[in-house]
């Protein structure tokens, strides 16, 4: 323990605005199970009250203190300081994509307006009886319903990040938002259909699996897989596949709910 | 405590003033990637051209099945037959995210920069609209797929009667093992055999097909390991055969009554 305590971090800590900054270095004393949040709260105790960081629960759960360390994207309460080598600097930059208010801080109330889009749960308002729903038919949409909306998969996605299809006309929804749509569509009650959506306004054919959004998920949901890939396809069923609408035409089939 | 300027391009933020902050060794998957992709095309290529060395006894190698010989047809015969797998593999979903990281750099690698002027359309736009063609290379791959097993059988049996096992049988069946888990485990298969459902409880057809939706989930999850297994499986059969045409190799009988 006291070996530990002898020991020192450096890190290096992004400090500014969208427009100017600089990076500084700091000096935070190790401690055991120590995370890389406990250090920039080091920081802010002790060399710097005014940085800015948002954190919640420390519990990799709020999906609050999303960063950038050392290059990758990863909520800071869950990167643990001693996956470091001794005497490493530490990379702390706030995530890319969303605008830049102060230090580690982001506007991300883009996310906000995009999931304002999406057609939200619609029942069978003539079904009224008590619904019986098996775990079969709900464990896809449960697998998505983890979502911390930490945003790291939005951070990460490089069409939004490299490509900045943010706004207008060539607006891409992003992977937390298909993990949404995807919960939505896959649900066994639900009865609207957002393909159309999906593929001329959420852009889903931007997306080309790169797979950057599962790699950085916390919650480890298997967006591409499970999520997109899925919806993918059912795009295909229906702007893709003459032949299959044609089978479907002539022998019956298609959505089953 | 101390500070480092950040020195800035124009559009380039001041939080991210290289391409990546990354510390690892974050080429090395696509520089593998590309390295592997380039060999086998070369060397798929060559075998297509050579046009000689794919047939010795009942021995038929995978690059040239089902042997298609028509008098009006001058050319190898494989190159009737390879578009098929070759269709397959480059609309397989696993295999445009290594080739788009790897070739297209679209992103090289996770929270890395693309590279080059920025004309990003994603899957929207020729030539990459077409990956929604692949269920239709799966259904083609899947007939292809018959015919090797069927050659596998037939390695059974001596040209002038009776049986053999030997170890170039072995390695045609282990061959058509690793294309059937690639094959039926792929992401348009997953959809078509029970993924577009919403609700698999809700009749006894439906619930076959989520029997047969969870076990190609199981190969799904794997399908990165049975894309890679098949690729080598497939160019080593062929090579093995091609050893035993020239005289270089023997298919090393075991035992034949």
């Amino acid at each position: 323990m006291s070996e530990h305590k002898a020991k020192e971090a450096t890190l290096k800590v992004y400090r500014g605005d969208g427009k100017e900054g600089k990076f500084e270095t700091y000096k935070v004393p190790m401690e055991a199970g120590m995370v890389v949040l406990d250090a920039i709260h080091y920081i802010q105790a002790n060399y710097a009250p005014e940085l800015a960081v948002r954190w919640n629960c420390k519990a990799a759960k709020c999906g609050s203190c999303s960063a950038e360390v050392n290059g990758h994207p990863s909520l800071m309460c869950k990167t643990r300081m001693d996956h470091f080598e001794d005497g490493e600097e530490i990379v702390v930059q706030p995530i890319k994509t969303f605008p830049l208010i102060k230090d580690l801080v982001t506007d991300v109330s883009w996310n906000y307006r995009v999931n304002e889009k999406i057609k939200p749960f619609t029942p069978d308002e003539s079904d009224t009886k008590e619904w019986v729903i098996y775990q079969e038919d709900i464990e896809r949409v449960q697998e998505f319903r983890k979502c911390i909306e930490c945003f790291l998969c939005q951070n990460v996605c490089h069409v939004l990040r490299d490509h900045e299809k943010k706004d207008g006309n060539e607006q891409f929804m992003g992977p937390r938002f298909l993990v949404r749509a995807a919960g939505l569509e896959m649900h066994p009650k639900d009865t609207a259909d957002r393909l159309e959506y999906l593929k001329e306004e959420g852009h889903i054919g931007y997306c080309n699996i790169t797979k950057c959004c599962t790699e950085v998920c916390p919650e480890e949901i298997h967006i591409t897989d499970n999520a997109i890939i899925p919806l993918k396809e059912r795009v295909v069923d229906e702007y893709y596949d003459p032949l299959g609408k044609m089978i479907k035409g002539i022998f019956g089939g298609g959505k089953k709910k | 405590m101390t500070e480092a300027q950040t020195e800035t391009k124009p559009g380039q933020r001041p939080s991210h003033p290289d391409i990546t902050q990354r510390k690892d060794a974050w080429w090395g998957e696509p520089a593998t990637i590309a390295t592997v992709f380039i060999s086998f095309i070369i060397y798929a290529t060559y075998r297509v051209f050579e046009n000689n060395y794919f047939e010795s006894g009942n021995f038929l190698s995978p690059f040239y099945s089902p042997k298609l010989v028509f008098d009006w047809w001058k050319f190898s015969p494989a190159i009737l037959i390879l578009w098929i797998p070759a269709g397959f593999r480059t609309t397989c979903y696993y295999y445009r995210k290594a080739y788009y990281r790897s070739f297209f750099m679209t992103p090289p690698a996770c929270a890395v920069d693309p590279y080059g002027k920025d004309g990003y359309t994603g899957e929207t736009k020729f030539p990459f609209v077409f990956q929604n063609l692949h269920r239709y290379f799966f259904y083609l791959a899947a007939l292809v797929l018959i015919f090797l097993w069927y050659d596998a059988v037939v390695s059974l049996f001596k040209p002038e009667g009776g049986m053999q096992l030997s170890v170039l049988s072995i390695v045609m069946f282990a061959n058509c093992f690793f294309l059937s888990g690639y094959t039926f485990g792929c992401h348009a298969y997953r959809h078509l055999c029970g993924g577009s459902l919403d609700c698999f409880s809700s009749c006894t057809k439906a619930k076959t097909r989520f029997k047969v939706w969870e076990f190609v989930t199981k190969l799904n999850e794997h399908h990165m390991g049975w894309a890679w297994f098949s690729l080598f499986s497939v160019a080593l059969t062929d090579l093995y055969i091609r050893q035993v045409c020239t005289g270089a190799a023997s298919p090393i009988v075991l035992f034949q009554f």
